[in-house]
């Protein structure tokens, strides 16, 4: 393992059926780093996310994480390396059917022997940590969109993950619920050392908590620029970079 | 200064990948708790229990919480740590916790809670029935006049589509009708066929006993007409096509494609509702003949097997059977099809928001379409009584 990587992708190819979205996909992630993925729609941003956290089987290649490959692990070795991981999902995949504070215990009674009252006990700290306390009881169809990614990264951290992986958290809220999402993970990756891979496109959160990004491409099917945001933004040739940063209409033809 | 009377020493051990506790009385109700170890989800649930049990049991004015050998602490370990403050405090008692890490302090101020949220209170078992037989009042009201004003609305623009034909979407009259029709032929013809073998079956043997078995036929091609043939296919649609109607219907709601039909200015009844209409009333009176046509056959094959010749059994039912019974049945398929499609596409229509929404309406559509029908045949039956059918 590289010094201070917990995640390590390596030669990944990743599609569905026939089609190849990514290709010769390559980074590690360091620890404690808050690392994004940025892309336009359709580039497979959310397909190499689905690869790092098992829901999708790679056509090629290695998702290493904390040692373990992800790709090839089975059983229990699998789970193990699940249980160090959170996903919060982009529309929180909340169960509709429990309270916001049975989401955020479910892991716990699932995974624990903690006794009642100390899983709710945590559940309300998650929430608390998140701002969510006064909404516990409450069912997720009553949340706003914001609560409601804010309740599914209370969720990603009932079982205290080493990583938390967020799909597009910022997507679709107002600026100030988009700069609270923000403010919380930084929070949290100040706080609790998590290691946090962010997939998103909002321009504003990727300058506010990221310390590096990628850039994958629908068109190259592979990763055209990593560096730290503001290097990306100011130094890079690449016409889609560029356009991405600069959110340039038309050609990507800016150079 | 403390005595070192030691209350409860569980596993006291070195041992760092345990947590361990060790809770030591001192003077003037003073107690010394000093943790050791990971803390942990695995490790603070063995020491949660006999923990927080003995400090609740003895209720000590001050507690001083001893952290300094704590070497890993995660959410669990915060919350324990919390749970000893909230039950000090339950006890008016005081709580110190020392020589706690500072990467675990900063985890206690992200995530400590002075006070846990309570549920919402529940109505109590006087009131709860109570408001319970009051909602299912309202509830049944609510729904009476939403089904009387549905009927109403699809009433008129059915009879504005007979008037100008060309309003109604027919392509997807079409497909709808090959799905609820074309597509159920085979479990209509199935269920139609089993219904005659085993209305014949049931009869058979009684009437043999009499020497009337070719009676049989006329029993089983009146039921068929008049009852069971139009019944049953009225049930298969409704489990078939009600609920996907509601499903389909409910699902539309749910993505606020319905708001997108009403905000473009197109009706959604005569948009989504009125082809569902038409195209059940096309099918069901076809798929109840087919129905009855196997039931038939299906009675056929057992007469035949009791010894019952071809021509003595179709000679029954041509003179068992009147057009009167046969289109007095067929008569009542427009009117189940009529409440198949109707409350498939009202609970559909009907649909709130949330994961078990659709689900819900799905069961509804099915329930009330199959009291729906039991009710329509039992009118049905009153009145063709009083009309001599």
């Amino acid at each position: 393992m590289a010094n201070g990587s917990i995640i390590q992708v390596r030669d990944l190819a990743a599609g569905y059926a026939d089609a190849v979205i990514l290709k010769d996909v390559n980074f590690e992630v360091s620890v404690g780093e808050i690392f994004a993925i940025l892309g336009g729609s359709g580039s497979g941003k959310t397909t190499l996310l689905r690869c790092m956290i098992g829901l999708l089987k790679p056509l090629r290649g290695a998702v290493v994480i904390d040692g373990t490959d992800l790709v090839s692990a089975e059983g229990e070795e699998r789970l193990n390396v699940l249980r160090k991981i959170g996903v919060a999902y982009q529309n929180g995949a909340l169960f509709g059917s429990m309270s916001v504070l049975t989401n955020v215990s479910l892991p716990l009674e699932e995974f624990t022997d903690l006794p009642r009252e100390a899983i709710e006990m945590i559940a309300q700290m998650k929430l608390k940590a998140v701002g969510l306390q006064a909404a516990a009881y409450k069912m997720p169809s009553e949340l706003s969109g914001g609560m409601r990614k804010r309740a599914a990264i209370a969720r990603a951290l009932a079982m205290d993950p080493k990583i938390l992986f967020l799909d597009e958290p910022s997507a679709g809220l107002d600026p100030v619920t988009s700069a609270q999402i923000d403010g919380l993970i930084l929070d949290l990756s100040h706080d609790l050392q998590i290691t946090f891979v962010i997939v998103t496109h909002e321009l504003p959160s990727i300058f506010t908590v990221a310390d590096r990004a990628i850039m994958v491409d629908k068109d190259a099917k592979t990763i055209i620029a990593a560096g730290k945001p503001q290097e990306l933004r100011d130094h890079s040739d690449n016409p889609v970079v560029r356009q991405f940063f600069h959110r340039a209409v038309g050609k990507p033809a800016l150079t | 200064m403390m005595s070192s009377e030691s209350l409860l020493r569980p596993d006291v051990m070195e041992d760092t990948d345990k947590a361990t506790f060790d809770l030591q009385q001192g003077e003037k109700g003073q107690a010394r708790l000093i943790l050791r170890g990971r803390l942990d989800r695995d490790t603070t649930a063995s020491i949660w229990q006999p923990s927080t049990h003995e400090l609740r049991r003895v209720r000590f004015p001050r507690l001083i919480v001893e952290a300094s050998a704590v070497v890993y602490c995660e959410g669990s370990g915060i919350a324990l740590l919390t749970e000893y403050k909230h039950i000090q405090e339950e006890h008016r008692g005081q709580i110190e916790i020392r020589d706690l890490r500072p990467e675990f302090q900063r985890l206690m101020r992200l995530f400590e809670t002075d006070r846990l949220v309570s549920p919402p209170k529940r109505p109590g078992p006087i009131r709860g029935p109570i408001r319970g037989v009051g909602e299912w009042a309202a509830g049944l009201i609510y729904d009476s006049i939403a089904g009387i004003s549905f009927t109403g609305e699809i009433s008129l623009k059915l009879f504005r589509t007979l008037l100008h034909p060309r309003v109604l979407r027919w392509k997807d009259t079409l497909i709808i009708a090959e799905k609820a029709g074309a597509n159920a032929v085979g479990i209509t013809g199935l269920l139609g066929f089993l219904i005659g073998t085993i209305l014949a079956f049931q009869t058979v043997a009684a009437m043999r006993q009499f020497g009337a078995e070719v009676y049989v036929a006329d029993l089983v091609v009146i039921v068929l007409f008049r009852e069971l043939g139009p019944l049953f296919t009225a049930f298969l649609l409704t489990s078939r096509s009600a609920s996907a109607f509601a499903a389909e219907l409910g699902t539309m709601k749910v993505n606020e494609e319905v708001d997108a039909l009403v905000t473009m200015g197109l009706d959604p009844v005569q948009f989504l509702v009125l082809p569902r209409l038409v195209a059940v009333l096309c099918i069901i009176p076809l798929l109840t003949v087919f129905n009855q046509l196997l039931g038939l056959i299906g009675c056929g094959l057992v007469m035949s097997t009791w010894n019952v010749p071809a021509t003595i059994y179709l000679d029954r039912i041509r003179n068992a059977a009147t057009l009167t019974d046969f289109f007095g049945g067929l008569a009542k398929t427009f009117v189940f099809g009529a409440l198949v499609a109707g409350v498939g596409c009202l609970r559909g229509l009907q649909t709130r928001t949330g994961p078990t929404a659709v689900g819900d309406s799905t069961t509804r559509a099915v329930v009330s379409g199959m009291i729906a029908i039991i009710a329509a045949d039992g009118v049905f039956a009153v009145v063709y009584y009083y009309l001599g059918i």
